[in-house]
């Protein structure tokens, strides 16, 4: 067995500090450690993105980090995004224009168009379709997750034009 | 009094039932990440179960030594097939009357079959000791195509007796499991050797997998002081999976509680019972202690339920008019090492004798042959009813190989031989009777919507420019008009396992007027908790905001066979609306008590009951509820609740009209959906907001699995297509926009009309993204072409039929 490392992160402001083996993914610290479920697992190999989360502020599968390789990190997950009583304007978007099915590919693509967001704002269709491709969808379609995000982003802007 | 006032409308708007685009209630914890998946489970002194699976497809196991993985740390059993085989538990029934080994009893007869069960205190250290599992093995000839098998001198199945029946028949070869026909083989036969014109092809419909997102798992849970074995899993039948547990375990059924939680979608992969299930409930039986098993995304590809795999051989007669005079299908299906297909009982190959489609064709023969190859076993309905999507797919194309051979617009073809909206209700020639359609009228629309007229002469003119050399890309018009079979069904002929497949609901009004309804169904994204409500505000008139809609617990909810085939709304719905009319019944006795008037001088009005002709007077539905519970009416029960076991008496028929217009770039293969409308008839609709998302995505799937998704095999066995990197799953990049459209034919034996949706854009869709493709180079000859239409395979038509110069 390996020796332990130690590591330590930030997780939705939250601090912590454990020891782990080498191997452990990033994905397992933060569902089976630190009893964050929302990020779920999906394949395993980085391509449906039911895993992401932002470290350091980057869109990351981390189903193929290990968690050692994020030492030291600021994490965000879903559970970081919005609370129920105030949500993120996403998870109300993904509500309001049915972006979302069996839930299961929700938390990972509501974070990663977090991020989408950050990066390009004004985003058009075309560019949502390309900056989500890294998440898969089995139920949708994405012609409600497209909408859900354009929707979001027209609301964010509205709310950043009121406050200059 | 019926007059819509605005007082009443806002009534009727306040309920939020029935035709209402009412958002979910699930979404909430979706979104928030606080949905509560099997693999969110978490309990004290919980262990992790995983498998060592076969690298051969067809091998005898020698022997096992597990040794070195039982002297791993933190391990704590390795199971095998010896220590199941005293319990009777090496092998378990399938759903299909076969029976299949649970871990490798002496030999696997696939890739990835389950051979040993590790045991550990954690994920990690399960996936450590697989590796130290040592299993010897002696490799035995491999077959992976179906029609070698019959011919073979290998067989694939030792413990079957080559003389004896199956569950379906006599059997022809060792590897042969039953020959199934419906229709009239001698009419048929004699009708395609009088005709005008016979077109023959054979249609592949190629083997692909359901893959939702979540793959299968569950967590056992043996409390060995009261006897009660909990499981928690993926299941799509949690009722039907509990009396299989009592049945192989010999548990009693009532100290077993299955729960499905949130289920990351099924699309049929989670229908089946898997060895995972019963090694986990083995491993709690066994360890006293909590057990987890949840797949990788590799082994739900190789080992949980595959769909399709059939060889089609189509005949069609017609008039040199075009009038269809007769259909015959000969299908060999290839079921893999056990035949563990979810059918009903009666029905080996599902529905596949809806393969008339939605033609009027008089003489129809259909027979089926099953086969046993080394390939994983399932040939569960991939968002379909029971091979309805080979079904249509079948018809669907040879409808357009009929259009070619008569040199006619396959448009026009389809319109001259629909089953006319009286004939409705429509005997089929292979045995079903349709219940409701207007064929002609959505079809018109269809064309209209995407100008069809036009779209051809612009073909036209392209293909005259193609062969001038002025472009590279070809149009294809991709044409489709299914229908479906759903809502399985009338318990005289639908069963699993022996188990009628009926549907329930359990109603319990509050006495504040609120209420809770428990199905026999489970969600998997369908959102039931959002529509049943629905159903139910406008039965009982009670706003659907104050409905709990549960299901998956087979502690409280009804019993009932669960969510696939589209049978949600035929029959739990069915049920749904029945328990309502139950619990209006009771409370129009309460509120004529009430108003203290006859039974029958009250009426229900939206929300609640009023005296007939004097509307001012009434009692509202929560006035009602909680007089059920506080006044001592003569001759009425105290409370207010209902059950319904709904037994429906027919299938319904959803159909629908898709167009697909497709770019398709003749050098690189590509290709490119410039439109694709789809045209929806499910009867009465619940909830349009989920209807449209439902046709979303089941037209994705349909995408995936035309354009690209396969499960394929090398000549070893292997399975080439074992991760997402290979089994193609579309992106939003990939995936066009869809304009969707409907029309209303509500089923007439339906309670409220409906047919059930969810799975009509996965039969018609296939056909229709498919069509395109072949429509594509119909000009220069193309008459069948298999699926998926990969690039690859888009740029060999070009390159066979000569058009790379």
């Amino acid at each position: 067995m390996p020796k332990k490392m130690h590591i330590e992160l930030t997780v939705n402001g939250q601090s912590h500090e454990f020891l782990a083996e080498p191997r452990e993914l990033l994905i397992h610290t933060l569902r089976e450690r630190l009893n964050l479920t929302g990020p779920h697992i999906g394949c395993e190999t980085s391509h449906c993105g039911a895993c992401t989360v932002i470290v350091n502020g980057k869109s990351v599968k981390s189903c193929t980090m290990f968690v050692a390789q994020a030492n030291g990190a600021d994490l965000t997950t879903i559970e970081g995004l919005g609370t129920p009583d105030v949500p993120h304007v996403l998870q109300t978007a993904f509500r309001e224009h049915h972006g979302l099915q069996c839930g299961f590919c929700t938390p990972g693509m509501i974070t990663r168009a977090s991020k989408l967001l950050e990066e390009n704002p004004n985003p058009t269709e075309e560019e949502i379709r390309f900056g989500m491709a890294g998440n898969l969808c089995r139920c949708t379609g994405y012609q409600n997750i497209v909408k859900s995000i354009l929707a979001a982003a027209s609301e964010l802007n509205a709310a950043k034009e009121a406050a200059e | 009094m019926n007059d819509m006032t605005p007082e009443r409308e806002e009534r009727v708007a306040g309920l939020k039932g029935l035709g209402c685009s009412r958002k979910r209630v699930e979404d909430a914890r979706f979104t928030q990440g606080k949905g509560n998946y099997v693999d969110d489970l978490k309990m004290p002194g919980m262990l992790h179960g995983d498998f060592v699976r076969s690298p051969y497809a067809h091998a005898r196991v020698k022997s096992i030594n597990t040794e070195a993985a039982m002297a791993l740390d933190g391990v704590v059993a390795v199971l095998t097939a010896a220590d199941l085989a005293p319990l009777g538990l090496h092998w378990m029934p399938t759903l299909a009357g076969d029976k299949q080994m649970v871990l490798a009893d002496g030999k696997v007869l696939f890739q990835g079959q389950e051979v040993a069960y590790v045991i550990a205190r954690d994920r990690y250290i399960a996936a450590d000791a697989v590796e130290l599992v040592e299993v010897e093995y002696e490799e035995l000839p491999v077959l992976t195509d179906p029609f070698e098998a019959l011919k073979s001198d290998v067989v694939l199945r030792e413990d079957l007796d080559p003389a004896a029946p199956g569950a379906h028949g006599p059997r022809k070869h060792p590897n042969h499991i039953f020959t199934w026909e419906a229709g009239d083989r001698e009419a048929t036969e004699q009708v395609l050797a009088e005709a005008d014109v016979v077109a023959e092809e054979m249609v592949y419909y190629h083997r692909t997998h359901p893959c939702p997102l979540e793959t299968c798992g569950c967590v056992a849970s043996m409390d060995k002081v009261n006897g009660k074995l909990t499981l928690w899993g993926t299941f799509q039948a949690p009722h039907a999976i509990r009396t299989v547990v009592s049945l192989i375990s010999g548990i009693e059924e009532h100290n077993i509680r299955v729960i499905s939680p949130d289920i990351g979608g099924g699309f049929g992969n989670k229908v089946g019972a898997y060895a995972g299930y019963v090694c986990s409930v083995v491993a709690s039986i066994v360890t006293g202690q909590p057990v987890k098993w949840v797949e990788d995304r590799m082994e739900n590809l190789m080992t949980t339920a595959f769909a399709r795999d059939y060889w089609m051989k189509g005949k069609i007669a017609a008039t040199k008019e075009g009038k269809i005079t007769g259909l015959w299908c000969h299908t060999t299906a290839d079921h893999g090492g056990f035949d563990a297909c979810a059918d009903p009982t009666k029905f080996p190959a599902g529905f596949m004798n809806i393969c008339t489609g939605s033609y009027d064709i008089p003489t129809a023969y259909l027979a089926v042959d099953g086969v046993y190859t080394n390939k994983a076993p399932g040939g569960v309905a991939y968002r379909c009813s029971f091979r309805v999507t080979e079904a249509a797919y079948f018809i669907e194309r040879m409808i357009e190989v009929l259009a070619i051979e008569l040199n006619m617009d396959a448009a026009e073809l389809r319109r001259i031989n629909f089953i006319r909206k009286d004939q409705f209700p429509y005997q089929s020639a292979l045995g079903w009777e349709y219940d409701s359609g207007d064929y002609h009228t959505a079809w018109d629309k269809a064309l209209n919507a995407v100008g069809y007229d036009d779209l051809r002469k612009e073909q036209a003119e392209r293909i005259e420019a193609f062969k001038r050399g002025e472009t590279r890309k070809l149009l294809g018009i991709g044409l489709t008009h299914f229908t479906e079979i759903v809502g399985a069904g009338p318990v005289k002929n639908c069963d699993i396992l022996g188990l009628g497949m009926f549907d329930s609901c359990e109603i319990r009004i509050h006495p504040t007027g609120s209420a809770i309804a428990r199905l026999g169904t489970i969600s998997q994204g369908q959102g039931h908790a959002t529509t049943f409500a629905q159903i139910l505000a406008s039965e009982i008139g009670i706003p659907a905001d104050s409905i709990t809609v549960e299901e998956g617990d087979t502690d409280t909810a009804p019993y009932g066979l669960g969510t696939y085939g589209s049978r949600s709304t035929p029959v739990a719905g069915a049920a749904t609306a029945m328990a309502g009319r139950k619990i209006r019944a009771k409370a129009q006795m309460i509120a004529a008590y009430l108003l203290e008037v006859h039974d029958d001088d009250v009426e229900f009005d939206v929300d609640r009951f009023v005296i007939k002709g004097a509307p001012e007077r009434f009692k509202t539905m929560k006035e009602i509820a909680f007089a059920a519970y506080n006044q001592a009416i003569p001759g009425i029960e105290p409370g207010l609740e209902a059950v319904s076991y709904y037994d429906p008496p027919n299938m319904t028929y959803p159909f629908g009209a898709y167009i697909c217009v497709m770019e398709i770039d003749v050098d690189t293969g590509e290709h490119q959906i410039r439109q694709f409308y789809a045209l929806d008839d499910c009867g009465t609709r619940i909830n349009p907001m989920i209807i449209e998302g439902q046709v979303h995505g089941g037209l994705t799937e349909a995408l995936a699995i035309a354009m690209g998704q396969e499960i394929a095999y090398d000549e070893m066995g292997n399975c080439k297509t074992g991760t997402l990197m290979d089994f193609f799953l579309p992106t939003a990049w990939e995936t066009p926009h869809y304009t969707t459209d409907h029309t209303v034919t509500p089923s007439p034996h339906h309670p409220i009309g409906a047919k059930g949706v969810g799975e009509s854009p996965n039969v018609g869709g296939v056909p229709a993204f498919s069509n395109a493709v072949h429509d594509a180079f119909r000009a220069f000859g193309l008459r069948q072409s298999h699926m998926p239409h990969d690039h690859w395979r888009i740029w060999k038509i070009a390159d066979d039929l000569g058009l790379h110069g």
